[in-house]
């Protein structure tokens, strides 16, 4: 697309209907990436180093009757092999999870799922050392599996965690939100009811580099260099703490670069805890990456919600409630990494975009014997669920009535002048327009010309389907009276340092797994106080070097981050309002601001640039009582509010009749994320939202077989789009900016991946609307639509 | 067993396990480390290397069979200072954002281009279909490579247009 429209002038954006700090601009990480120069995980190579392998269950549940490790510790170039005996020895065999739960570093009693840790061997390279695994002797007493959610809570189910003290079944915990005696009565006066079952299948972030860490235990100082694929290196420093007894001071924790992480890298491993056993243990760098299969079996896993979801409206389209019984799969462990009174994450935003009168929520929590994890994979805390239910569930209201979904959609957004608008369940959305980027992306799809074209079509028997989804996100936790991990408040700080000859490094608490960090926060400063963005260093993803904060998920960087930075700057801003009127010889209230320059009022001649004052602050120049002799500040952000970022998408597909196979035609994507601040950025991130979606919608699955065998373990399985399964994106946005965050940012790394796979999945069950489907569940392959086109509605993947 | 072969132009001998995979041995035994590995196999093309001239992937190599054959690797793509188009098209265009694909996706553009100097877009997107990044959706690599087909001579060349296309003009407007 290459369409410019001007856009009238909106009053309400101010300035911010604008990029920030020069906009599209060259990335100042890419040189080093396109040379191969990145500095990975894996490419740490530290003197003596050690390398670490993990045995790994072969069955999804079994007691442990014996462990034999002597011919491995035999093989040539082995140095260790650690059981979970001997990490019960040090303590170390359990460690808490980010959800209040424990989780095996290695298995002590019962293995819990398929490719769950079992010994770890350390050996002076990597093949020695997986060679090894083959040598340790196992014996398991095999043990029915709980596989299905819907069976975990059965009266015979076996009990999974039986080494919870006073344990008798699986559940986890119940929670609810909204008013359920107010949806109750709406549901019962409306004039149309619909339900439908909607499961979210489990699916796997899968980023490009796999975990992995290098542990480095220096015995002399107790000091431990830990170099981990993590997205919150100071919360894991934390932690690491807390669990190894390491005094904090003593820890260092290095995120370096990072190949993608999605939410795949949040949590504290086993991986992570037994490289540094291992360094301890052997007196030398422990490297531990793990290999594809390891990552897709035993790291955090994204969705498996099972939703029943029911939508009540008035018989001309006026969507009155919606309500939802949720059951979560969290696998053996509850290791879901989300704020602390949050169980199941933000997914309450399930209302959507719709001015409802009420609705009302239940989620139940299960253990099964499958891997633990839950919130991953660009999901913003749940959202991907919450959006998926109720577009879904407007859509096939749309169906029922015999409404155009566009229509229906737009006449239950939440107007313009209701914001900040508090839904019905405790969210109050910062702000929003929904109607003009809906209408631009019907615009861009050219969507009443779409739908003639599908109903030629239909006449001939091709099946083709659009597919709308407009979504409400929730980002930037969060308020720390309210959002916490494991006690820790999820706040963000900043250090912004001007050196003498004006040239600038800020120091954040979140890192970057590629979102481009290195050059969108530079660009903040930028904006704020007028130094050139190349001539502005930011460091981050080491705990030595950066003030304490929780790191980079749930698209929290740009809303909190991006924030304390913004403010910095704008610390530093004021301070250099004091320096130069001392440089100036006058009062700070007689200078005013010019972008990168405190001048006179009124003489515009007579200032002082950020580089003079800079120089000045550091000179010889007689400050004002109270000023430091630096052009330095920190600040520590709480956000007041969560952001709402949003947007429409329209989907277009061709299915082929002969085979059920679904071509993506086209994909229309219009966000707004408030203010934007490198607009190439925003697009990339984006077109990888939107891959996720398509790849959800067709493709990605982590499937069980009724032994508990993992059926995704490898990309053999578990497919991802190619560039063969993608269209050329077709983007757009609109600007409302967020009234709380100081420009008014309201952060985009997961919007397209929570709003896309409603759009998908509405545009295949939109084609296949004549042979009377409703619904299908994802992925949407070639086997379940060509089923489903037979009349079979649950057909396998 | 003993090896020999041609990195980057230079010439290699080492004593090397049979067994050995040329990913690890570009990336353990040389150091090489812009070369990645992601799954083992065969699926995600993260270690894509040039073996005389064509993309394959070193995972699924044995270093022993590269023996006598000439190696290009993400660090043999520059010309000392002076970067090769297609590095030039991913960062004009936008064409990768965590990095980790990135070699692998250049390497195979560039041989796409030695043998097609003006693919079309399909084109492209069949070169790379046997390589995965989870990051960019594809689009920004294809106008990478386009990119780079458009500035044979990358943006050195005298008379070089400056035609990099903005993304904000490639986006809709409210």
């Amino acid at each position: 697309m290459t369409i410019l429209e001007d856009r009238p002038a909106n009053p309400a954006a101010g300035d911010h209907d604008r990029p920030i700090g020069h906009g599209r601009m060259q990335r100042k990480e890419d040189p080093r990436f396109v040379r191969g120069k990145g500095r990975y995980v894996d490419d740490i190579v530290l003197p003596g180093m050690l390398h670490g392998a993990i045995l790994r269950a072969p069955v999804a549940h079994a007691r442990l009757i014996s462990i034999d490790t002597t011919q491995a510790l035999a093989h040539p170039g082995v140095v260790a092999v650690i059981t979970g005996t001997d990490l019960q020895a040090l303590g170390l065999a359990w460690a808490p999870t980010l959800s209040m739960d424990v989780q095996a570093v290695l298995v002590t009693d019962k293995v819990r799922f398929q490719g769950q840790e079992v010994a770890f061997v350390v050996a002076d390279d990597r093949y020695a050392a997986r060679d090894a695994l083959e040598l340790i002797e196992v014996e398991y007493d095999v043990l029915p599996p709980v596989v299905d959610a819907r069976k975990a809570m059965d009266a015979d189910a076996p009990v999974i965690r039986d080494d919870l003290e006073g344990r008798t079944d699986n559940h986890i915990f119940d929670w609810e939100a909204g008013n359920k005696a107010e949806t109750d009565a709406v549901f019962a006066n409306a004039d149309v009811v619909v339900s439908q079952e909607l499961v979210y299948p489990r699916v796997h972030p899968a980023p490009m580099e796999t975990c992995g860490a290098v542990a480095d235990f220096d015995p002399i100082d107790g000091r431990l260099t830990l170099y981990e694929t993590t997205q919150a290196p100071h919360a894991h420093r934390t932690l690491f703490a807390m669990v190894s007894g390491i005094p904090e001071h003593k820890i260092r924790v290095v995120s370096p670069d990072i190949g993608g992480g999605f939410g795949n890298k949040v949590g504290i491993y086993p991986g992570y805890i037994l490289a540094v056993v291992g360094s301890i243990v052997t007196g030398k760098p422990v490297k531990w990456v793990e290999d594809r299969s390891e990552n897709l079996m035993s790291t955090s896993f994204a969705r498996d919600y099972i939703m029943q979801g029911e939508i009540a409206a008035t018989k001309d389209g006026k969507i009155l409630g919606l309500r939802t019984s949720v059951l979560a799969d969290h696998g053996a462990f509850n290791a879901t990494a989300q704020p602390t009174k949050y169980p199941a994450g933000f997914f309450h935003i399930f209302t959507g975009s719709y001015d409802l009168q009420a609705a009302h929520c239940t989620v139940t929590g299960v253990y099964t014997n499958k891997a633990p994890g839950g919130v991953a994979y660009a999901c913003s805390f749940r959202v991907t669920e919450a959006v998926y239910l109720v577009e879904r569930m407007v859509d096939i209201l749309a169906r029922k009535l015999d409404m155009d979904p566009a229509e229906l959609r737009l006449k239950n957004f939440i107007k313009k002048e209701q914001f900040p608008y508090p839904n019905k369940t405790g969210w109050e959305y910062d702000s929003g327009d929904y109607e003009p980027t809906m209408r631009l992306s019907m615009k861009m799809a050219g969507y009443d010309e779409l739908r003639r074209e599908q109903k030629e079509k239909r006449e001939r028997g091709e099946l083709m389907g659009i597919g709308i989804s407009f979504f409400t996100e929730t980002v930037g936790a969060g308020p720390r009276k309210d959002m916490d991990i494991l006690g820790l408040g999820m706040a963000d700080g900043a250090e912004l340092r001007i050196h003498p000859t004006g040239k600038a490094v800020v120091r954040i608490s979140v890192q970057s797994q590629g979102q481009g960090h290195e050059t969108t926060f530079a660009q903040i400063v930028a904006e704020e106080i007028g130094i050139p963005p190349e001539d502005i260093d930011v460091v981050h993803g080491d705990t030595d070097q950066t003030p304490f904060g929780l790191g980079t998920y749930g698209s929290r960087s740009t809303p909190v981050s991006g924030a304390a930075v913004a403010l910095v700057a704008r610390k530093v801003r004021e301070k250099a309002r004091f320096i130069a009127a001392a440089m100036l010889e006058t009062r700070p209230e007689d200078l005013e601001w010019e972008k990168g320059r405190w001048f006179v009022k009124g003489d515009p001649s007579v200032g002082k640039t950020m580089a003079e004052i800079a120089m000045g602050a550091h000179g010889t120049v007689a400050l004002p009582e109270g000023i430091d002799g630096n052009l330095d500040a920190e600040v520590t952000y709480d956000p007041p509010n969560l952001t709402f970022p949003f947007g429409a998408y329209i989907c277009v597909v061709d299915i082929d009749p002969g085979t059920g196979h679904v071509k993506v035609r086209r994909f229309i994507a219009v966000d707004d994320c408030g203010t934007r601040i490198n607009p190439m950025i925003i697009e990339g991130q984006i077109h990888g939202g939107l891959t996720d979606g398509v790849g959800m919608a067709l493709m990605e699955i982590i499937e069980f077989d009724q032994e508990g065998n993992c059926l995704g373990g490898s990309f053999m399985d578990y497919l991802i789009p190619t560039a063969m399964e993608v269209p050329d994106w077709e983007t757009g946005f609109t600007v409302t900016p967020s009234p709380h965050h100081p420009i008014g940012a309201k952060g985009v790394g997961e919007s397209a991946t929570v709003g896309s796979p409603p759009a998908v999945v509405n545009a295949v069950v939109d084609a296949l609307a004549p042979f009377g489907v409703v619904h299908m569940d994802m992925p949407c392959t070639p086997a379940r639509v060509w089923e489903a086109m037979q009349g079979r509605t649950r057909p396998p993947v | 067993m003993q090896i020999s072969m041609t990195i980057n132009g230079t010439d290699v001998t080492r004593e090397i396990e049979p067994r050995v995979l040329l990913v690890h041995f570009i990336r353990d035994d040389l150091r090489l480390t812009g070369t990645h590995w992601g799954c083992d196999t065969t699926n995600c093309g993260t270690c894509v290397v040039l073996m005389d001239g064509q993309p394959v992937k070193s995972c699924t190599v044995l270093a022993a069979m590269a023996d006598g054959h000439a190696i290009t690797t993400v660090e043999g793509l520059a010309d000392g200072a002076t970067l090769d188009p297609v590095q030039q098209g991913f960062m004009e265009e936008h064409g990768l954002q965590c990095g980790f694909c990135t070699p692998g996706m250049m390497l195979t553009a560039r041989a796409l281009l030695d043998h097609n100097p003006h693919p079309e877009p399909l084109e492209i997107r069949e070169a790379i279909s046997g390589q995965i990044c989870r990051c960019t959706g594809y689009a920004t690599i294809v106008r990478s490579i386009q990119w780079a087909a458009e500035h044979p001579a990358g943006t050195n060349e005298a008379t070089a247009e400056t035609t990099t296309t903005d993304s904000t003009e490639q986006e809709v407007r409210a």
